[in-house]
Parts: C-alpha cells; structure tokens; sequence
C-alpha cells in the first residue's frame, strides 16, 4: 500500500513515499480536507469520537484500520473530506494517539504536516474517571481535564484533582 | 502575602503563605478567646454546608462573631432550593448575593472549586467529599507551630493514611516544612503510592510501618485518625486493628517528654480518655485552634486587598 500522505500529492511533495506500506491503494487519495495519520492500530474509532465526527454529521469519512506500520507496527489512519480540522481540534487527538500526524490537503497538495501536541487543558472531551467528582453530576459545567504529562499522557482532573493515565479512550465523552 | 481570593486546596498555599496565615491567627488568638472586637463589623458568612459537621461549621461561625460579623446559614438540604434540584452553580450564585464570603461543605469531590467559579464572593472549602479541608491542615499546623515546632519535625501519621483527607493535605503541608513523616497504618489502609511519591519527590523522608510501638517513643508529633468501623468488613478484622492503634498511658511510657498527641476529632477507641489529662495531649487545644485560624482566613480574604 502507498504512503497515505504520498497519495494525496501530485506535485512531487511526497512524504515519507512508500516506506510503510509497500502495495496497492485501500483508500483513494482525497482532494480536499484532512488526513490523519500514525493513529496507534485500534485507535480510528475513538479518534472521530475525539473529534466530534459520527455517522450523523454528513462528512465523508474514510477510516483505515490495523496497516502494517515501521513505526508503530499497526496503524490506523483518518481522512475526513472538505473539512479542515482546526489545530486545536486535531491537538486532542494526542490524548490517544500521541504519535498522529496530520495533513491538511487542499487542491490535492499536503499545504500542512505536523504531529499533534496536546494543549495545557482539555475541555469537554474525557469525563473524570471519580464517579463521586462534581463533574460527574448535573452541574452547568464541562469536564476539564489539565494535562500533566504529554507522553505519555498522564491527565488530572481540575475538579477533584483525581489522576487519569490509562484506558483514557473508555472515558472519552 | 496573602493574595487569594479563595481557600480551596493547600495544593495552592505557599510556606510564605502558611507563615502569614498562622502570624495573624497568632496575633488573633485573644479575640478568639473573648476579647471584643468590630474588625469585620457589617459582614456577612455565610454558612452552606451539605453534609453534617460540628466543630468546622461551628468554629466558623465562632470566628465570624468573634471578629464582629455575622452568619447565615443554608440549614437543611431537605426544605431547601436544593431538594427542589437546583444546581450547586446556582446555589452559590444566589447565595454569594446575599453574603461577603462562602464557606461550603459538600459530600461531592471537586465541589468547592465549582463554586468558586460560580460565586460572586470568597469561598472556603470545609470539605469537599474525599478531597480537601484546608481549613484543618492549618489549624493542625498552627497547633504544632505553637505545641511543638514547625521545623526539624519527626512526625507520625496514624491510622485510616488511605481515604483520611485530612492526613494526605497535612502530609504535603509539613514537607514543605521538611519534616520526616512516618506513616503507621495497618497494610489496607496504607497512604496512596501518588501521595507518598510526592511528598518523596519533595525531599520528604518517608517511612512507613504498621507498627505503631515502633514510633512512638521517637517522634515528635503523633498525630491519629479514626479507623473507620465500615472500611472493615470483618468485625473481628477491626477490632484487631483498632485496638493496636490505641493510645494508653502505659504505651506513652517510653516516649519523648515533649511529644504531642493530636486528634482531628471525634475520636471513638484510638485515645484513652486516661490520656486527656497528661503533658503529652493537644487535641482540645488543637480543636480551639480552629478558631483563630478561620478568623485569620476570614478577616484575609475579606479586609485585605487581595487579588485572585
């Protein structure tokens, strides 16, 4: 399989060619939008929870799952159609997939590669693991989540101040 | 200098800060005991606690009165807006209205910083589920700064080290001080790995044993918790362990000639009450210091020209 980002380019800006995935093509390069790349195998699903992005919300969505990767051994990879994801959208995409890089594809050319970097603080995006946190109830606010450590991740509830490092998908809103 | 506009966590409580707030509480303690006063003459504190308490809510209200202010109180959960379901959000919003400064208990972790980011006026957090009671940890370093010292301290923490909220904040409050804590617990009911990791991170040294003989002859301070009859599902499990966490006159035959005995109270088995008239016991004083500790709070965080 084709490098996912090499895909996408036409004008000889390939990146990292053919070096994962030797083989044929599972997805057709997209035109426009946003492609990401490097998820940890196992991770796409959880990735469009992250991001907002279910059956429902009308994006052509294409998700491939568990390609053989050099780097991370099995990878997934999104590519969301005439959407360019916002930075602060795709940094929370980090929570999970730490080792994601994101191309933001316009006219078929890759106008922007970058990995993900997790902001200070994540809010609304992963609920407090304390069932006895006030988060956790029907108060008027957001989960919020400072980030402690980046990779890998280590989480702390601004709340209740109770830690989260592992199985943070499971408490994905 | 005192620059909050909350109490919420000892977490955010310098050594600088904690020295400013135990000098005035110092300089307090005769009002605490009596002596007129007008300094927060016209204030309002208002008391807004969900879940049953005696000495906190009552050494508030103390203080408030002492220092020449007033209290309302939210009374009841049951007759109250919040049987009714209103939210804690709007609770403190309406409440802050009619008060100068917020003390709340709360039986959910996390509760007292919502509220503080709701509220118009201060709030003060008198325990918030397992988490915080900052409130305690002060007055508990302001008895030993008096009873005892701050400096070059060998403590023991003793008893229920796991879901005691009081003994994890002091713990953090004393290594800042630098005092070696020995932790004294029966095996589960040991302090958490995040919390000792912390206070080793610090520089802390610390010990842990299940032994309480082991100590007691050697520290300086002993300062014990309840062991709660209902984190032991054997009866038989917990009268074992309680009674070898028991302070008699006859296991204080070895100790240090200045050691002190602290309790947050109430305390059921772990202290003789043939312990209550000997050198060693504070944890009457200790409950008093209560007092000029939260009036020092107080007249802080409603006189002074801090800023959040």
């Amino acid at each position: 399989m084709t490098d996912f980002s090499a895909m996408t380019d036409k004008n000889n800006e390939k990146i990292d060619k053919n070096k994962e995935e030797p083989g044929g093509l599972r997805v057709k390069p997209i035109n426009n939008g946003t492609v990401i790349d490097h998820i940890a195998g196992g991770q796409a699903l959880n990735v469009l929870k992250i991001l907002g992005i279910s059956g429902t919300t009308g994006a052509t969505v294409s998700v491939v799952m568990n390609v053989e990767s050099k780097k991370l051994g099995k990878k997934d990879i999104v590519k969301v159609e005439d959407r360019e994801l916002r930075e602060e959208e795709l940094n929370r995409i980090a929570l999970i997939a730490p080792a994601a890089s994101i191309n933001i594809i316009r006219n078929c050319r890759v106008i922007e590669k970058r990995p993900v970097d997790l902001p200070d603080e994540i809010v609304g995006v992963v609920r407090c693991q304390n069932p006895n946190c006030i988060s956790n109830t029907h108060e008027p606010i957001k989960s919020r989540m400072l980030v402690k450590v980046k990779n890998p991740v280590l989480l702390r509830c601004l709340y209740c101040e109770q830690p989260l490092a592992d199985g943070i998908a499971e408490y994905l809103i | 200098m005192f620059r909050k506009r909350h109490v919420l966590s000892m977490r955010e409580f310098s050594k600088e800060e904690i020295d400013s707030v135990l000098d005035l509480a110092q300089s307090l303690e005769p009002l605490a005991r009596g002596k007129k006063s007008s300094m927060l003459a016209g204030k309002i504190l208002a008391l807004l606690f969900f879940e049953p308490s005696t000495r906190t809510r009552m050494s508030f209200e103390t203080a408030m009165k002492r220092l020449g202010g007033s209290v309302i109180n939210l009374g009841p959960a049951e007759g109250s807006s919040i049987s009714k379901g209103e939210s804690l959000a709007d609770t403190v919003r309406v409440i802050g209205g009619y008060a100068d400064a917020l003390v709340i208990r709360h039986p959910k972790e996390g509760s007292a910083r919502l509220a503080s980011q709701f509220s118009p006026v201060p709030v003060l957090n008198a325990g918030d589920g397992a988490g915080h009671h900052p409130t305690q940890t002060l007055l508990d370093l302001y008895t030993i700064r008096k009873e005892s010292r701050l400096e070059n301290l060998h403590v023991a923490l003793v008893g229920d080290l796991k879901y005691g909220r009081t003994v994890h904040s002091l713990a953090y409050a004393l290594s800042l001080y630098g005092a070696d804590i020995t932790l004294v617990s029966p095996p589960t009911l040991r302090m958490p790995d995040p919390i000792k990791a912390d206070l080793s991170s610090k520089g802390t040294i610390v010990r842990e044993t299940a032994d309480l003989g082991e100590v007691i002859d050697n520290v300086d301070v002993l300062y014990m918790t309840r062991i709660q009859r209902e984190r032991f599902p054997d009866p038989v499990e917990y009268q074992k362990v309680a009674s070898s966490y028991r302070i008699t006159p006859e296991s204080l035959a070895g100790s240090q000639q200045n050691l002190i005995i602290m309790h947050p109270l109430p305390r059921v088995d772990e202290i003789s009450p043939s312990v209550d008239d000997s050198s060693h016991a504070r944890y009457f004083q200790q409950s008093f210091y209560g007092v000029p500790v939260r009036m020092a709070l107080l007249k802080m965080l409603l006189e002074g020209d801090q800023v959040d």
